[in-house]
């Protein structure tokens, strides 16, 4: 049985405008909690994605609103991507009551329900069995929903990724696993971990279609999700989507990132996503100014709502526990 | 009302459920062939393998798996074989299930049931024997249920399917054939039971220590010795009113558990009591568990180990001086 109409439409309009902003929203919002940060406006431990843009963006180009989407640790761009307002994500960051968890969950554990975007997780790979779960639901549900998980290439070194890999295979449910490899566990890069050079290789062994894509090329990778996704609505069961990418801050903000080279960083950089869509000669120069002017006042805006918010009721501190 | 075991009654209140909520589905491994006691003995032959769905051997996925259904609105009960295994998936019912309401501001809820058992006396040493229940009674965001018969383990596990936050449930593998008369309705959680009433001594017993204290408070009777037994049923939330009053009337106190002594469930029960009624309090209170060992296999030392109405009844005695 077919869904609501309104289901089967993309959350974002498709095409290299709407992947452009939508990456500029990202972009300008984390460069200004980076500042709130610094400020100790912003609270904790937080974690940006600048430089892996084009994943969240392109990701949620190919999702539906009643597909359901699990973030991890590094969460900020999965949330805006999929339509979260940035006012309540900000606010959320800032700890304040009009944040998207009211100030319970920070920057770690963002859950928008709203918008089918059931939770981060501050413990690496936490997340995916629950999409595994999630996609059961969904498969017997049978409206070609699926669920969405994020993780990063540290998680496949984790047990319970593997459990789970097995699980996604043996009831061949409807899940797209996207891996957002970064290169970087935590401090330490792949190689001192693994021999194992690809996520989806293990994948491989499951038996789940898998497929490897330039992380840092929107387009590519919004046709890749695109594919996959189609292919886990149609009844052919899970699919993994390993992005390479590469995070252009550290592992969390106030980490110096001491362990990689500059040259590696310039690399990157030249391979920034951003700048890799505006080189597609798709978009013109204005095109690019004016998403960047925009994301920014956005972002000032979802600064202002933030720090109108009030704090939180110190009695709030053990409602929502259990009962 | 009929009178079956505990093992009946709980797969009698399953079954109940599953047929009065589509949204209800065991998980868990080997739960379609009934499982080594055969708590799930059965449904699948109802309700089919969508329904009782049987895991490999993985128990800290298929803890995630159940959590992923729960907040897609699904009621999943999941069975951890041994308690001593939910080591294995404690990183997902305390890092997920415990904490996605709180920290998702009220948008989320888990109606998820974890069935376990652990208990001794079975020979089957220190990895399938354990009682590790006080670890959970520490999670906010868990509630902790330890039915002590058959009729308490249908009612509780009936309001723990129908509760919208995660439940575990703590049975044991040696009251499963024991029998007791079994209703149909859902218990209300967090609310303890005066098994026994008793005017000199309150003695707080969870799970297979209920009867043991119940033998032991038959024995004092005849010295003339009458104590009180209290279930607390849940442990987390705790019925503290119910015991504090007790305690306030008695003015003595053992707290029995078959659990290690150190850092376990009868120190908060102690804790509590003094904090509330300590005026009220003619002794110490006196708490009753294994020694702080692993559970061995041998009979002499596993029966060494277990704690019973034996020291039951020791502790009474020595807190009333006869």
């Amino acid at each position: 049985m077919a869904g609501p109409a309104i289901a089967e439409r993309p959350i974002l309009a498709e095409g290299p405008g709407a992947l452009l902003r939508t990456m500029w929203l990202i972009r300008a919002f984390e460069e200004r909690v980076s500042q709130l940060v610094a400020a100790s406006e912003v609270h904790g431990l937080v974690h940006l994605g600048i430089g892996q843009e084009a994943v969240a963006a392109g990701v949620s180009a190919a999702l539906r609103t009643d597909d359901r989407v699990y973030s991890n640790h590094r969460a900020h761009g999965h949330f805006l991507a999929r339509g979260s307002p940035p006012g309540r994500v900000m606010a959320e960051l800032m700890g304040r009551d009009n944040g998207l968890c009211r100030g319970k969950g920070g920057s770690m554990h963002l859950v928008d329900v709203e918008r089918g975007l059931l939770g981060a997780t501050g413990v690496v790979g936490g997340t995916v069995p629950l999409a595994i779960g999630t996609a059961l639901v969904a498969q017997a549900e049978g409206r070609g929903a699926i669920a969405v998980v994020y993780f990063g290439d540290g998680a496949a070194q984790a047990g319970h990724f593997l459990e789970s890999l097995n699980l996604a295979s043996l009831w061949r449910v409807p899940v797209l696993l996207v891996c957002e490899n970064n290169g970087y566990a935590e401090f330490t890069p792949r190689s001192a971990h693994t021999r194992v050079e690809r996520v989806a290789d293990l994948a491989a062994a499951y038996g789940i279609e898998a497929r490897v894509v330039d992380g840092n090329d929107v387009l590519a990778v919004a046709e890749a999700a695109r594919d996959l996704a189609g292919r886990c609505r149609a009844g052919s069961g899970p699919a993994l989507l390993e992005c390479l990418t590469y995070r252009l801050r550290g592992h969390y903000e106030g980490d110096p990132a001491a362990y990689r080279d500059a040259t590696e960083l310039r690399e990157w950089r030249e391979r920034d996503p951003i700048a890799r869509l505006q080189a597609t000669g798709r978009l013109t120069a204005e095109d690019g100014s004016a998403a960047e002017r925009d994301a920014r006042a956005a972002v000032e805006a979802a600064v202002r709502f933030a720090r109108e918010g009030s704090w939180p009721d110190p009695g709030e501190v053990v409602t929502d526990v259990h009962g | 009302m009929a009178e079956i075991t505990y093992l009946a009654a709980l797969t009698a209140a399953l079954a109940d459920e599953m047929r009065h909520d589509v949204r209800v589905v065991v998980i868990g491994e080997d739960v379609a062939e009934g499982g080594p006691f055969g708590a799930t003995k059965g449904l699948v032959g109802e309700f089919g393998e969508g329904r009782v769905r049987d895991t490999p051997i993985s128990e800290s996925a298929v803890m995630g798996v159940s959590i992923g259904m729960a907040l897609a609105g699904w009621r999943p009960v999941i069975e951890i074989m041994f308690i001593d295994f939910i080591t294995l998936a404690l990183d997902q019912l305390v890092n997920q299930a415990a904490k996605a309401r709180y920290m998702s501001g009220g948008q989320l809820r888990v109606p998820l049931v974890v069935r376990t058992q652990g208990g001794a006396g079975m020979r089957s040493g220190a990895q399938h024997s354990q009682s590790l229940e006080a670890w959970l009674v520490h999670v906010p965001g868990l509630a902790v249920v330890m039915p002590s018969n058959a009729a308490d383990a249908a009612s509780l596990l009936r309001a723990a399917i129908r509760a919208d936050d995660p439940v575990v449930i703590v049975e044991n593998k040696a009251l499963y054939n024991r029998r007791s008369e079994v209703g149909g309705e859902a218990a209300e959680l967090g609310h303890a039971r005066v098994r026994r009433p008793g005017r000199d001594v309150t003695i707080v017993a969870t799970s297979r220590l209920v009867d043991e204290s119940l033998s032991a408070a038959e024995a004092l009777a005849a010295d003339g010795i009458e104590v009180e037994v209290i279930d607390p049923c849940t442990l987390q939330p705790l019925d503290r009113d119910t015991i504090v009053a007790s305690v306030s009337r008695t003015g003595r106190c053992v707290v029995a558990h078959e659990a290690v002594t150190a850092g376990g469930f009868g120190a908060e029960v102690a804790a509590t009591i003094q904090e509330a009624a300590f005026d009220h309090l003619d002794a110490p209170i006196i708490r009753v568990g294994a020694p702080f060992a692993p559970v061995p296999v041998s009979p002499p030392l596993e029966d060494a180990f277990v704690p019973g109405a034996t020291q039951i009844a020791a502790a009474v005695h020595a807190l009333v001086g006869r």
